[in-house]
C-alpha cells in the first residue's frame, strides 16, 4: 500500500533532478535515472532523424517515378533510416531510458550495480551516434542497414566504413548496459524480491540483456571482418577474391535475427506492467509470460537462417530454421493470449497507457500472424524482399515497440518528471499513432504480396494504391508522434504536479516519492508479498 | 493510379499452390486477430471499472488454458510448415528434362542466353507448359531473379550457380524484379518474361539471330583460351580429357569422388587447384578469374556439357512434337571439330 511509506514531504523535496545543478552534475552523473534521461533525449534525437529519413522516403513513393531524390540519395535515405532506427533508437529505446530508469527502483536498489559503466555506456553510445551523425552529414551510406558484401566491401561508393564504425561502437554500449542489468537483477535485489515476485518489465529486460550480451560481439566480429575487406581486401566474403558473400548472412543475422526480439521484449515488458496496472489484476499465468519472455531469447538464437530461404543455402537447413522459427511463435502467442486473459474479471481503467497497450497488442498479433507467412518455406519465398516484409516488421518494431516505448513513457512519465501530462492530448495522440499507423504500413502487405520488391526507388505503376495510402497514412502518423512531443515538453513547465502514485500501481518504484530521491528509496524497501498484488489483502508493502 | 490487384496474375503451376497456402494463412490471421480483438473488446466492456474500490479477484491462472493456447497454434503452424515445405521441395529440384535457360545479373541488367545461342537483355521468353530451369549467376553484387506471377524467386549469387524452375501455364507478359537491393539502379533492374505458345516461340528462336549454339559459342572459346591443347581428347595429356565428363562421378587426387555439375566445372575454370582429378598433378592449369566472364563461362559449361552426349538433351521431353526448335545437344560433329582443333 503506497500510503505505508509516504512521509510527508514539502514540495521542495529533494529528489533526483533537483540536488545538483549545472551540465557538470549531468554529464558527469552515475545516478542511473539521471543517465536514463541523457539516453532519453539522445535517442529522441534520433528518433526524429530516423523519422525525416522516414518521411523522404515516404514522400519520393507517392508516385511511381523516381522524381523526387535521385537514386542514390533515395538509397542513403532508406538505408540511413534504417541504421538511425535499428542501432540508435529501437535497441537502446526502452532498456537503456526506461530500463535504465526502472530497473533498480522495480527490484528495490539504490542505482544498477555498475554506474560508472552505466554512463560510459551512454558515451560510447554518443561517440558511435555522432560518427553515425558524421558519415550522414559527410555524404552517407547507401548499403541498407544490413551491409550486405560483396555490394558494402566492393562495390559501393560511399561511407561504408565510417556507418560500419559507427554500429561496431554502438555494440559496445549495448553489452555494457546488458551486463549492468544482469549483474544488477542477480545481485542487487531488496530482501524479499524473490525471482518469481520480480516485475515481468524486469524479466523481459533480463531476457533481453542476455540477447545483448551475447549476440552483440558477433555483429562486432562480423561487422569488423567487413571492414578488413572493405579497406585491406582480405577475400572474407567476396567471392573475387576467395570469400563468400553467404557467410556474412549467416554472420550477420545470428546476431540481427535476435536483435529483433532485443527490439521487442522489453516493449512486452512494459506491456505486462501497463495491463496488470489498468486492469487491477495480477497478469494471468506469471509463470509462463516470464517462462516465454526467456524462451525468445532461447529461440531466438536459432532461427536466423529464415532471412536466407532463397539464397541458395541447403533446403533441408531452410526445413529446419522453417520449424524452429515457427516455434518461436509459441512463446509470443503465449504472452499475447495471457494479456488479453489478464484483463478478465479485472477493474478496467482507460487511461493513455493503456490505450497504447491496446493498441501494442492488437499491432504485435498481426505483426506476430504475418511473421508465419514468412516462416513458411513456399510463401516466404514469394514474400522475401518484398513490401510484405517491411510491413512484417514494422508491425512488431513501430507496432509493437515504439508503441510499447510511448506507454511506458506516459505511464512512467510522472514518476520521471514528477509532473501529469494533460489526459486529453495523451488520448488523442494514441488514437492517432494507431490509426495513422494502420493506413501507413497495412497497404504494405497487399503491395508486398502483389509483387512490388522492397527497397525500390521507383515501381510499377500497379503499386501506386497501396503507396499513396501508405504515405498518407505517414503523415498522420507523423503527426501521432509530434503530438507527445509538444505536451510531453508542455507538461515539464505546466503539468500538474504528480503524486507518487497516480495509477494506483502496484510495485516498489511507486512506493517512492515523484520524482524519487537520488538513491530511490529513504529507506531500503523490503518485498514482502507477492508481485502484483492488487487484489491485494492488506498487508501491503513495508518498508523499512 | 492504374489498376491494381491484391493477387498478382497466376502464370505457373508453383502460383496456384503458393496462393493455396497465402489463403489459408489469411484465414489463420484474420480469425486469430478477431479472437484477440474479440476478447481484447468484449473484455474492456464487461470489466470495465464501476467504481475506484473495485477488488478484482485473484486470478494466477491456469495450466490448462496455457496449454491449450500453446498446443493449438502450434498444430495450425504445423500445417503451414508441411505445406509450405511441401511446395518448397517440389520447386528444389529441376526434373531432368527441363529446358535450359542462363541468366547472368550485372549492376543493372539481367543478361540471358538460350542454349542455342540467342541472347537478350531484360527479357526472357519461354514457352507455355514445358518445364524451364534457370541457372542464374552474377558477375558483381549479391542480385535476386523475383517473378511475382510464378511466386517465384532465388537469389543470384556472385561465385556460385543457384537454380528455380517452373512451368508457364498461361501466355503473357509479366514482371521480373531484382528484388535483392544491388545499388543505385537496383529498382531499374527489371525486364519481362514473355510466356509464349510453342509456335510462336519456335518463330521467336528462329528469328534470334544467334551465332551458333551456346556449346559452340563455348567450343571456339575452349581453343580460344588454349584449353584444347592440354585437355586433349585422347590419353596423355597434361590436363583430363573431358570427354563424358560432364554429369558423370570423377575421381579426385585425395580419395573423395565429386559429380562434374555446373558448379564443379566453374570452379574447376576459376580456380583449378581446388580439385584435382586423379592422377594428375596440380599448378598445370591457370585460372580463369578475370579471363572470362560469367556468360562466357556458362558458354564454356554449355560446351563440356555438350561432350557427355549421353545425357538427357535439353530438349524437353514433355514439349513432344510442338516443341520449340531449342537447342539440339550440340552435336558430335561440333566436338569433332574442336577436337581436331
Amino acid at each position: 500500500m503506497s500510503t505505508a511509506i509516504e512521509t510527508p514531504r514539502s514540495t521542495e523535496t529533494l529528489n533526483y533532478l533537483n540536488t545538483k545543478y549545472g551540465w557538470k552534475s549531468w554529464l558527469f552523473t552515475t545516478d542511473h535515472k539521471r543517465i536514463a534521461i541523457l539516453y532519453l533525449i539522445s535517442i529522441s534525437f534520433f528518433f526524429l532523424l530516423g523519422g525525416i529519413f522516414a518521411m523522404l522516403v515516404r514522400l519520393e513513393l507517392a508516385t511511381p517515378a523516381g522524381d523526387l531524390f535521385n537514386s542514390d540519395t533515395y538509397n542513403k535515405l532508406f538505408t540511413m533510416h534504417g541504421i538511425v532506427m535499428i542501432f540508435f533508437f529501437l535497441i537502446p529505446s526502452i532498456p537503456a531510458t526506461l530500463g535504465n530508469f526502472l530497473i533498480p527502483m522495480m527490484i528495490g536498489a539504490k542505482d544498477l550495480a555498475f554506474p560508472r559503466i552505466n554512463l560510459l555506456s551512454w558515451y560510447i553510445y554518443i561517440v558511435a551516434g555522432l560518427i553515425a551523425v558524421g558519415t550522414m552529414a559527410y555524404g552517407g551510406v547507401d548499403t541498407g542497414w544490413t551491409f550486405y558484401p560483396p555490394f558494402s566491401s566492393t562495390y559501393s561508393r560511399t561511407y561504408v566504413v565510417a556507418a560500419a564504425i559507427a554500429v561496431f561502437v554502438s555494440g559496445f554500449s549495448s553489452i555494457l548496459t546488458g551486463l549492468n542489468f544482469i549483474v544488477t537483477i542477480h545481485k542487487m535485489r531488496a530482501p524479499g524480491m524473490t525471482f518469481d515476485r520480480l516485475p515481468l518489465f524486469v524479466w523481459a529486460h533480463y531476457a533481453t540483456s542476455l540477447i545483448q550480451l551475447l549476440g552483440t560481439p558477433v555483429v562486432a566480429i562480423t561487422i569488423a571482418l567487413l571492414g578488413l575487406e572493405r579497406i585491406f581486401h582480405v577475400g572474407i566474403f567476396d567471392p573475387a577474391i576467395g570469400g563468400d558473400p553467404i557467410l556474412f548472412q549467416h554472420l550477420f543475422w545470428f546476431y540481427s535475427h535476435p536483435a529483433v526480439y532485443i527490439m521487442i521484449l522489453p516493449g512486452m515488458g512494459v506491456i505486462n506492467e501497463i495491463v496488470a496496472c489498468f486492469s487491477r489484476k495480477r497478469p494471468f499465468g506469471y509463470p509462463f509470460i516470464a517462462g516465454s519472455s526467456i524462451g525468445i531469447a532461447v529461440l531466438g538464437f536459432l532461427v536466423w537462417g529464415h532471412h536466407m530461404f532463397v539464397t541458395g543455402q541447403s533446403m533441408y537447413a531452410s526445413l529446419v530454421f522453417s520449424l524452429l522459427s515457427m516455434a518461436v511463435a509459441v512463446p509470443s502467442a503465449i504472452k499475447v493470449f495471457n494479456w488479453t486473459a489478464t484483463m478478465y474479471k479485472g477493474s478496467i481503467r482507460f487511461e493513455t497507457p493503456m490505450l497504447y497497450a491496446f493498441g501494442f497488442i492488437g499491432l504485435f498479433t498481426i505483426g506476430g500472424l504475418t511473421g508465419l507467412f514468412l516462416a513458411t518455406l513456399a510463401t516466404n519465398v514469394h514474400l522475401t524482399d518484398t513490401y510484405f516484409v517491411v510491413a512484417h516488421f514494422h508491425y512488431v518494431m513501430v507496432g509493437g515497440m515504439v508503441l510499447g516505448y510511448l506507454g511506458g513513457l506516459h505511464f512512467w512519465w510522472p514518476k520521471i518528471t514528477g509532473r501529469m501530462y494533460p489526459e486529453f492530448w495523451g488520448k488523442l495522440s494514441a488514437l492517432i499513432v494507431f490509426v495513422g499507423f494502420n493506413f501507413t504500413f497495412f497497404p504494405q502487405f497487399l503491395a508486398g504480396y502483389a509483387g512490388m520488391p522492397r527497397r525500390y526507388h521507383a515501381y510499377a505503376p500497379e503499386y501506386q494504391v497501396f503507396n499513396v495510402m501508405s504515405t498518407a497514412g505517414a503523415s498522420v502518423l507523423g503527426i501521432g508522434f509530434t503530438l507527445p512531443l509538444i505536451y510531453l515538453i508542455w507538461s515539464l513547465f505546466y503539468g500538474p504536479k504528480a503524486p507518487a502514485n497516480p495509477w494506483g500501481a502496484k510495485g516498489l518504484e511507486w512506493e517512492t516519492s515523484s520524482p524519487p530521491p537520488t538513491y530511490n528509496f529513504d529507506t531500503p524497501p523490503v518485498m514482502n508479498e507477492e508481485a502484483y498484488n492488487y487484489s491485494g489483502d492488506d498487508t501491503g508493502v513495508h518498508v523499512g | 493510379m492504374g489498376q491494381f490487384t491484391l493477387i498478382p496474375p497466376s502464370a505457373a503451376t508453383n502460383a496456384p499452390a503458393v496462393d493455396a497456402l497465402y489463403y489459408f494463412q489469411s484465414i489463420v490471421a484474420v480469425v486469430m486477430t478477431a479472437i484477440i480483438f474479440l476478447g481484447i473488446l468484449i473484455f474492456a466492456a464487461m470489466y470495465r471499472k464501476r467504481s475506484d474500490d473495485d477488488k478484482p479477484p485473484l486470478i494466477h491462472g491456469s495450466i490448462p488454458l496455457e496449454i491449450t493456447w500453446s498446443i493449438i497454434p502450434f498444430l495450425v503452424m504445423l500445417v503451414m510448415f508441411f505445406w509450405g515445405a511441401k511446395i518448397y521441395f517440389d520447386n528444389g529440384r529441376a526434373p531432368a528434362n527441363a529446358m535450359d535457360v542462363f541468366i547472368v545479373g550485372k549492376q543493372w541488367m539481367w543478361k540471358v542466353q538460350y542454349p542455342g545461342g540467342q541472347r537478350e537483355i531484360n527479357e526472357l521468353h519461354v514457352p507455355v507448359n514445358v518445364p524451364v530451369k534457370l541457372t542464374l549467376a552474377s558477375e558483381d553484387v549479391i542480385h535476386s531473379f523475383f517473378l511475382p506471377a510464378f511466386r517465384l524467386k532465388r537469389d543470384v549469387v556472385p561465385g556460385r550457380y543457384n537454380t528455380e524452375w517452373f512451368i508457364a501455364t498461361k501466355p503473357g507478359r509479366y514482371h521480373i524484379f531484382c528484388a535483392e537491393y544491388c545499388g543505385t539502379e537496383h529498382s531499374g533492374m527489371v525486364g519481362w518474361v514473355t510466356v509464349m505458345e510453342p509456335k510462336e516461340y519456335e518463330n521467336w528462336l528462329a528469328g534470334g539471330g544467334a551465332t551458333g549454339t551456346m556449346a559452340e559459342q563455348g567450343g571456339r572459346l575452349f581453343s580460344q583460351l588454349g584449353c584444347s591443347s592440354c585437355h586433349l581428347f585422347t590419353a596423355g595429356g597434361r590436363c583430363p580429357n573431358l570427354m563424358n565428363v560432364f554429369g558423370n562421378k570423377q575421381q579426385m587426387s585425395d580419395g573423395s569422388t565429386v559429380i562434374a555439375d555446373e558448379s564443379y566445372v566453374r570452379e574447376s575454370i576459376l580456380n583449378p587447384n581446388a580439385k584435382i582429378v586423379y592422377g594428375y598433378k596440380p599448378d598445370i592449369m591457370p585460372t580463369f578469374q578475370g579471363e572470362v566472364n560469367e556468360e562466357q563461362l556458362l558458354q564454356l559449361i554449355a560446351y563440356i556439357k555438350s561432350l557427355s552426349p549421353h545425357r538427357a538433351p535439353a530438349v524437353p521431353a514433355a514439349a513432344g512434337k510442338s516443341a520449340p526448335k531449342v537447342p539440339k545437344a550440340p552435336a558430335t560433329g561440333n566436338a569433332a571439330s574442336v577436337g581436331s582443333l
